[in-house]
């Protein structure tokens, strides 16, 4: 179902948790709220599930208002953080606890409720497992319960917060292709919190960047990724490298180098460049580029990184090449330009 | 690194670990007190109760007046023990799972009754229900017996027994916090089946452990009792009043006959404790934290 979420705002006491975030949810979407903590991802997901009432602002669901009714009423399906099983009951009674507590008229029959359990549990290939304490599963198969658990109810919209915070790196992973999977085949609308910016790229259809109660930048992961349209963003999806540049004639210099880079009609004066480490080239000749001497260098998995002292006791510079490039250097100097960056004006 | 704690296998051994000698002198001075303290005054109930032999001892408990004190502890435990249970869930449930104005003196107003003197406790009862109160000519009036009677009692007892359900369940739901609840609500329970289904299961060994010394103590309380009892021979004495009565009387065998119920009682009360201690060990664990 589709979600729309309009000019909410959400205060703690006097501290605003959200301020005026506005929010389309398309139908059958995967969609990654995705920001630091403190950001308001979590208060804006719970809000969807009716967990938090707003302070202002409107929620519909489908074409009906839903920011008055109550949680039972809005027929969502939430995933804990800590996946909150209900540790008495057994893995087939947590699945179909949402059944089993509607009002006799809309309830399924026993059997029915049983089947629908077991279909699940074999959607989440958990199988066997349904006699079982969730004392006596293992993390992920804790989560995954959970998942079944709130898609029992078929929900609106499902929710998941953190959904894999608590895991091991690799289990995550797994699961992170699974719910993908999942989502494909179910095609439920999702909304997950995370943030894990891997997480939010590999996974969503659209990441939703968030930060201090407002958000950043919506888009696909390739629009978040190569066109952040905000410092914020830059600085916090993937790697980035901010120089204090400024601009005069609509060329960009560095102290009292020219970059060699363009920047026709933005306005004069000091301004903040970024770009990412590996969206540079190397130059041989220096008419114009980033210069420096290389001050360190690592090898992170199949690429290198390069930190460069480019003077005036600017902080250093990352960039990232590949391996064997670097084998030609042969040298302390090192001369590049960024092939893709944006200009951003430091706050006033 | 992994360090040995056994003394003897290994030079290693855990930093907290003490002396032998010092080890042993802490464990002899803890088993002396004990025997004083606990032990020989607990055997000599039970010497004194049998001294004039097993016949004496039934005798004694056959008596109308103490099969009266043991009808009305009883009676008394029934009342207000259920009742405690239940404003305690309230009481805990509220300040656990929810914000409110004025949280802070409602948990301090739990502790209340362990803070204040049992005789003090009743005697607010009296000043409230005497002949003397405010209270007191409207009661008579209309013919309702609160003083020394059974409905003096029930509040004198549950005033002392208040905090043991609400004090053994506030830390432990508040350990469990409210996501289970909130998962509950969002399958569509209602609140009574989130209570039902999902947060009762999750505090009944602690709520059990709470009701267990909720008892033991209504059982067996005896200032506040006293001040609102009047002492009325056959009527209004439970057995603790009983057993001081029969003392005065100079009927030890009497006396100690009801004392080793009592006893017996919170033998029980020790044993259950730590069976349940033993197996629910982590689910009340968060009680015992604070």
């Amino acid at each position: 179902m589709e979600v729309r979420v309009q000019n909410i705002r959400k205060d703690f006491g006097r501290f605003p948790a959200l301020n005026d975030v506005s929010l389309d949810i398309r139908s059958g979407e995967l969609i990654a709220l995705l920001g630091p903590s403190g950001s308001g991802k979590t208060t804006l997901l719970r809000l969807i599930a009716g967990l938090e009432t707003p302070t202002e602002g409107t929620i519909y669901f489908g074409n009906e208002d839903a920011s008055m009714k109550t949680v039972q009423q809005r027929n969502i399906g939430f995933v804990f953080q800590h996946y909150a099983l209900f540790r008495h009951m057994t893995v087939l009674d947590n699945i179909s606890f949402g059944l089993k507590v509607r009002p006799s008229t809309r309830r399924p029959a026993r059997a029915e409720i049983r089947r629908r359990a077991m279909e699940l549990l074999d959607l989440v290939q958990l199988s066997g497992l349904e006699k079982r304490y969730p004392a006596q599963l293992s993390g992920g198969q804790r989560q995954r319960v959970a998942l079944a658990r709130a898609m029992a109810v078929e929900p609106n919209v499902l929710l998941l917060d953190e959904p894999f915070g608590a895991l091991d790196a690799q289990v995550r992973k797994d699961l992170r292709k699974w719910l993908r999977e999942i989502h494909d085949r179910t095609g439920h609308t999702t909304v997950f919190v995370t943030h894990d910016q891997d997480e939010a790229l590999e996974l969503a259809d659209r990441v939703v960047v968030m930060s201090q109660g407002a958000i950043e930048q919506i888009g696909t992961p390739d629009d978040i990724y190569d066109t952040p349209n905000s410092p914020f963003v830059f600085g916090f999806i993937g790697q980035s490298n901010c120089m204090k540049v400024h601009v005069t004639d609509g060329a960009i210099w560095f102290e009292d180098r020219p970059l060699g880079l363009n920047a026709p009609g933005e306005p004069e004066g000091p301004a903040n460049l970024y770009f990412r480490p590996h969206d540079i080239e190397l130059l041989d000749g220096c008419g114009g580029c980033i210069a420096g001497l290389l001050t360190a260098s690592r090898r992170v998995a199949g690429t290198r990184h390069i930190e460069i002292d480019i003077g005036g006791g600017h902080p250093r510079i990352e960039i990232e090449l590949p391996p064997e490039k670097v084998g030609e250097l042969d040298r302390s100097r090192i001369a590049f330009r960024p092939t893709r960056w944006k200009l951003f004006r430091p706050p006033v | 690194m992994a360090l040995d704690t056994q003394p003897g296998q290994h030079k290693l051994t855990s930093a907290v670990t003490e002396s032998r000698f010092a080890r042993w002198t802490l464990i002899a001075v803890s088993l002396v007190f004990l025997a004083l303290i606990l032990l020989l005054p607990m055997a000599a109930v039970f010497v004194e109760a049998f001294r004039k032999g097993a016949g004496a001892f039934v005798e004694a408990l056959q008596d109308d007046e103490t099969f009266a004190a043991i009808k009305l502890t009883l009676i008394v435990a029934v009342i207000s023990v259920p009742l405690n249970l239940v404003f305690g869930v309230a009481a805990a449930w509220a300040i656990a799972k929810f914000e409110f104005k004025g949280k802070a003196f409602l948990t301090t107003l739990i502790d209340l009754p362990f803070s204040v003197s049992p005789v003090i406790a009743g005697l607010v009862f009296v000043l409230l229900f005497g002949s003397n109160s405010l209270l007191g000519p409207w009661l008579a009036e209309h013919n309702i017996k609160i003083l020394f009677a059974v409905p003096g009692l029930v509040l004198a007892t549950m005033f002392v027994t208040f905090p043991f359900v609400a004090r053994e369940l506030i830390p432990l739901m508040q350990d469990q916090g409210t996501a289970d609840e909130e998962a509950a609500l969002s399958l569509g329970a209602s609140g009574f089946q989130t209570f039902w289904y999902v947060t009762l299961p999750n505090i009944k060994w602690g709520l059990l452990y709470g009701v267990l010394l909720c008892n033991a103590r209504a059982m067996g309380e005896f200032g506040a009792v006293s001040v609102v009892s009047g002492h009325i021979r056959g009527e209004t004495n439970t057995m603790p009043l009983q057993i001081e009565i029969l003392y005065n009387d100079y009927n030890f065998s009497g006396a100690f006959a009801v004392a080793t119920l009592l006893a017996l009682l919170a033998l029980v009360t020790l044993i259950l404790k730590t069976l349940l201690e033993m197996r629910f060990s982590e689910e009340i664990a968060a009680s015992r934290r604070h």
